[in-house]
């Protein structure tokens, strides 16, 4: 069986409002370490959450230890930046960013199988990297840095990205319950990799499972939206 | 009476090209929604406590708890106490709540007893399953003792598939809402038509009462017919909430109990001459499909011998229920003959091709299909070439082989029901109610009603997936392209008769010298004469044109009928793999199908559904195993990291060839859902015993089963 990409380490959460906006952050990450990581490596972040962050460490030791209980269990606000959008939305730090996409912001493009970062069908690109939805913390992906593309930012409703149209026209998608999580992926590889070989296109996309059996269609489908991708028509 | 027959092949315009699926573009942009994306105004989620015990009886049930939890909005409980627990992942209650997170959260505090009963939960043979072995009537044919004693070789050997999962990428499941008494489904199923009535009869209402919505789902590979006992449970809790209730089966309820292919295993002997003459089979076969003891599976599997002896013992176990599995029986049938049939051309010293094509005669009506389809296949795999006879003798740790198989399918086509519109404006609907799993459908009709209305294929509006649509059969055994196939025909051609009455006066000439071609209604012989489509429909005024045409079940289907659909079909798969002998590990390097299926409407889509179906097949050849633990009665692998399914560099290279054209057409549409997934695995399983030189006795060839079959002997 193919190796499948696990999804990345957790990104620097920012977590906004509430008492746990001080909190101990995601990761073990604390809050010195966070205002120097803010400040140090030039994090891009909101003026009005920069201000706000870089006061922490001017908060009481009173604050400081309340802030140590952490975040939750209850709802958190966030904010998402989802195909190009911030979205605002509360959840509680369990969350997964995927449960988030399909339940509260709607985005259901991004399929629920597996739900164990197995099969790749919710696999959406954040920062330039396709992941695995369902592994991922909505908390973790509430990160201004944290660039979140699913399905339907590709393109407008009505129009076909390059390798959404290479997946229709190569038949590479039969029920179509794992065909949004192909088309991010192969969105990923050729966004690394723009000339691969029909060698390297058998066992690209190996993250991602799909039990109709399309995989013929989709080996030619990666290489037809290399063309597209390449030719402008995206 | 109107002529329905298929145009002939000069006069198809879209009837056999390359189409692509017209759901694509909302499939692959991710827009479409699916039953799990279904998203109504306030709706609940619900999730449901499961049963620990593989075999039980409820003793009590305390939800009050539960009720209490945050969001908890109603409580169903689905086992009373008192019921009994037959399988690991049986449903005892139901919870909806705000959210997902709150509905889990208040599953965890139902608090059930238990009487936890004696389990089993592995097809052992039927000498060690106690009273849950149920023998079936021994069955004979001939004089297999005579057979056997006169047979010049006789060759004995144990084949197996294990129990397996359909694993449906879309769960299981539905979301309900309530209007007064009449209830709206959106359901995964591929019964759109049928689970109405099964909701109807659950929830004491009448059957108009329901409506059921499958626009689109997400695989079902035959799993997904009945309402289910979740359907039920989540329209009660909708009831009770007042609120609309999506409940959609997690991953590992989904895995432990909604769909279970049966297991066969089997003690063969095959009695033959020395020419490769099959004379005689017999075999002492068991098996698990759960509670069930389902019938005495046909074997040998399409080749007729003329002498045999079986034996059919089921073992009951609490694995849970058995459901429909793509080609129900065939696959591990096939498996069990033809790798016994190839253990024979193996002791013989017979090229495979040759000692199949001796008895082709056997395989009956179909015998010059397989014939054909043999020798295509052996020269797409270049058999000639790579072929060599048990046991690679190539130096070094990979080997090589080649394996073959042949498989068998109905078809014909299921009742349907189809209404054609034609309206004053020109536009055209096509509505039933059958659904699309993911094979076509919805483009395979569009295609056969603007073929026939001489129309763009945009020009077609094809309404499916939808209870209120009339009524149409289920999609199962491949007879979904037979049965709306012919409906849609029917009523495409109706409804273009009615039209071309209307239009008829105005050419001067009688409606039978009229046809519909290229977005015209004109006379045959004479294009100038005629009028656009669009002037014809005008000339219906106010009132539109909606036929009607059927597919019953008194609809001829045999393999010699001339009619639209029919049933039979016969397709020959050749599998080369490399096996490393040091790790075990087996690697697909080509597979070949070669599959009939008489006329094809759209070339690209049928094409897929082979391709589906091999890969699928190299699913379970390789990866695919419900492993079951004795000790606690539970499912060990209920998630897609340990239930393996073949990944995009797992399938080597696939070569489809379509038997088509003259020969082939003349049968009418035949289904093709089924036939290319039965013979890959037995395929697979012959190709690894010519590399190796030793035949691993069941299904899947992992690595530790490819070991222990060479360590036991091996020529390699």
């Amino acid at each position: 069986m193919p190796k499948r990409p696990k999804s990345p380490e957790s990104d620097h959460p920012k977590v906004k409002g509430g008492p746990e906006e001080s909190g101990r952050k995601q990761g073990g990450l604390g809050r010195r370490d966070f205002v120097k990581l803010v400040g140090g490596t030039g994090v891009a972040v909101t003026a009005g959450v920069l201000t706000k962050e870089v006061l922490l460490p001017a908060e009481s030791n009173a604050q400081a230890a309340a802030g140590r209980r952490g975040i939750g269990p209850g709802p958190v606000n966030i904010t998402l930046r989802v195909n190009g959008e911030d979205k605002d939305v509360a959840v509680e730090p369990r969350v997964t960013l995927l449960d988030v996409l399909r339940d509260r912001l709607h985005l259901t493009g991004a399929k629920k199988v597996c739900d164990r970062g197995t099969c790749g069908a919710c696999t959406v690109i954040v920062s330039g990297k396709a992941i695995y939805s369902c592994t991922m913390l909505a908390i973790d992906a509430a990160d201004s840095s944290a660039d979140i593309l699913t399905i339907e930012g590709l393109a407008p409703e009505g129009q076909l990205h390059a390798v959404s149209a290479a997946f229709v026209d190569n038949d590479a998608q039969q029920c179509g319950f794992c065909t949004p999580g192909f088309v991010m992926a192969c969105k990923a590889y050729l966004d690394a990799q723009p000339n691969p070989t029909y060698e390297q296109v058998k066992a690209a996309l190996g993250g991602n499972l799909c039990r109709c059996g399309t995989y013929v269609g989709v080996r030619k489908a990666v290489l037809d939206a290399a063309m597209r991708m390449k030719g402008g028509r995206s | 009476m109107a002529d329905y027959r298929w145009p002939e092949a000069g006069k198809r315009s879209l009837i056999g090209k390359r189409i692509s699926r017209l759901d694509g573009p909302v499939k692959s942009s991710g827009r479409v929604k699916y039953t799990y994306d279904v998203d109504r105004p306030n709706m609940l989620y619900g999730k449901m406590v499961l049963s620990p015990y593989a075999q039980a009886t409820i003793k009590s049930i305390d939800t009050s708890a539960a009720e209490k939890m945050p969001g908890v909005k109603a409580v169903q409980v689905m086992r009373e106490p008192g019921a009994g627990i037959l399988w690991a992942g049986q449903e005892v209650v139901a919870v909806a709540a705000e959210t997902e997170e709150q509905a889990r959260d208040a599953a965890r505090r139902v608090v059930v007893n238990y009487e936890k009963l004696p389990h089993l939960v592995r097809d052992v043979e039927p000498a060690k399953a106690g009273d849950r072995a149920k023998p079936a009537a021994e069955q004979t044919e001939g004089d297999p003792d005579k057979a056997f004693q006169e047979a010049e070789v006789t060759v004995e050997g144990q084949y197996g598939c294990p129990v397996i999962t359909h694993c449906c990428l879309e769960a299981h499941g539905q979301a309900t809402e309530w209007e007064g008494d009449n209830l709206t489904v959106w359901a995964s199923t591929q019964n759109v038509s049928g689970i109405g009535g099964e909701f109807a009869s659950g929830l004491k209402i009448p059957a108009g009462n329901v409506r059921t919505l499958t626009p689109v789902m997400g695989g079902g590979f035959g799993s997904k017919f009945g309402a289910d006992t979740w359907g039920l449970a989540c329209a009660q809790l909708a009831k009770k909430a007042g609120r609309p209730v999506k409940m959609m089966l997690e991953r590992d309820h989904e895995l432990m109990v909604a769909g279970a292919r049966p297991s066969i295993h089997a003690k063969v002997r095959v009695g033959a001459q020395k020419d490769g003459t099959i004379t005689a089979w017999s075999s002492e076969s068991w098996g698990t499909g759960g509670m069930g003891t389902g019938g005495s599976p046909r074997l040998p599997y399409v080749f007729r011998i003329p002498n045999q002896r079986k034996r059919h013992t089921a073992v009951l176990t609490n694995i849970g229920p058995a459901r429909a599995w793509r080609a129900p029986n065939h696959p591990q049938l096939c498996l069990i003959t033809m790798a016994a049939l190839e253990d024979l051309a193996a002791r013989l010293g017979i090229d495979p091709v040759e000692m199949f094509l001796k008895n082709i005669g056997m395989t009956g009506e179909l015998s010059k299909v397989y014939a054909a389809e043999l020798q295509k296949a052996a020269e797409l795999i270049e058999w000639q070439k790579k072929w060599h006879p048990r046991g690679d003798k190539a130096p070094g740790v990979i080997k090589r082989g080649l394996g073959i198989s042949l498989h068998t399918w109905g078809g014909g086509g299921h009742p349907s029901n189809c209404a054609c519109a034609i309206h004053p404006d020109g536009s055209v609907e096509v509505s039933l109610g059958s659904q699309d799993l993911g094979t076509g459908t919805r483009t395979i009709i569009a295609i056969i009603a603007a073929e026939t209305l001489g129309l763009p294929l945009e020009a077609v509006k094809v309404n499916i997936g939808d209870s209120h649509y009339p009524q149409s059969g289920g999609s199962g055994g491949s007879t979904t392209v037979g049965g709306v196939s012919a409906s849609t025909r029917r009523a495409t051609t109706n409804a273009l008769n009615e039209l071309l009455a209307k239009a008829a006066p105005s050419l001067g000439v009688e409606n039978d010298q009229l046809e519909a071609v290229g977005g015209r209604i004109q006379v045959k012989g004479n294009p100038s004469k005629g009028m656009s489509w669009k002037q014809a429909c005008a000339k219906l005024g106010t009132t539109l044109i909606n036929a009607t045409g059927q597919t019953s079940i008194t609809t001829p289907t045999g393999p010699s009928a001339r009619d639209l659909i029919s049933s039979g079909v016969g397709g020959v798969q050749i599998a080369e793999v490399a096996v490393d002998i040091e790790t075990g590990v087996v690697k697909l390097e080509k597979l070949v199908a070669v599959q009939d299926c008489g006329l094809i409407i759209d070339l690209k889509t049928a094409e897929s559904q082979v391709y589906g179906g091999c890969i699928m097949g190299v699913c379970y050849a390789l990866y695919e195993e419900k492993i079951m633990d004795e000790q606690t009665g539970r499912c060990l692998n209920p998630d897609m990291e340990f239930y393996k399914l073949a990944g995009i560099a797992d399938i080597g290279e696939l070569v489809v060839h379509m038997m088509t054209g003259p020969g082939y057409d003349e049968r009418g549409v035949i289904g093709l859902g089924e036939p290319p997934v039965i013979s890959s695995g037995a395929a697979i399983s012959n190709a690894v015993a010519n590399a190796i030189g030793v035949r691993v006795p069941t299904l899947p060839l992992t690595p530790d089963k490819v070991l222990a079959a060479l360590e036991k002997g091996g020529a390699a």
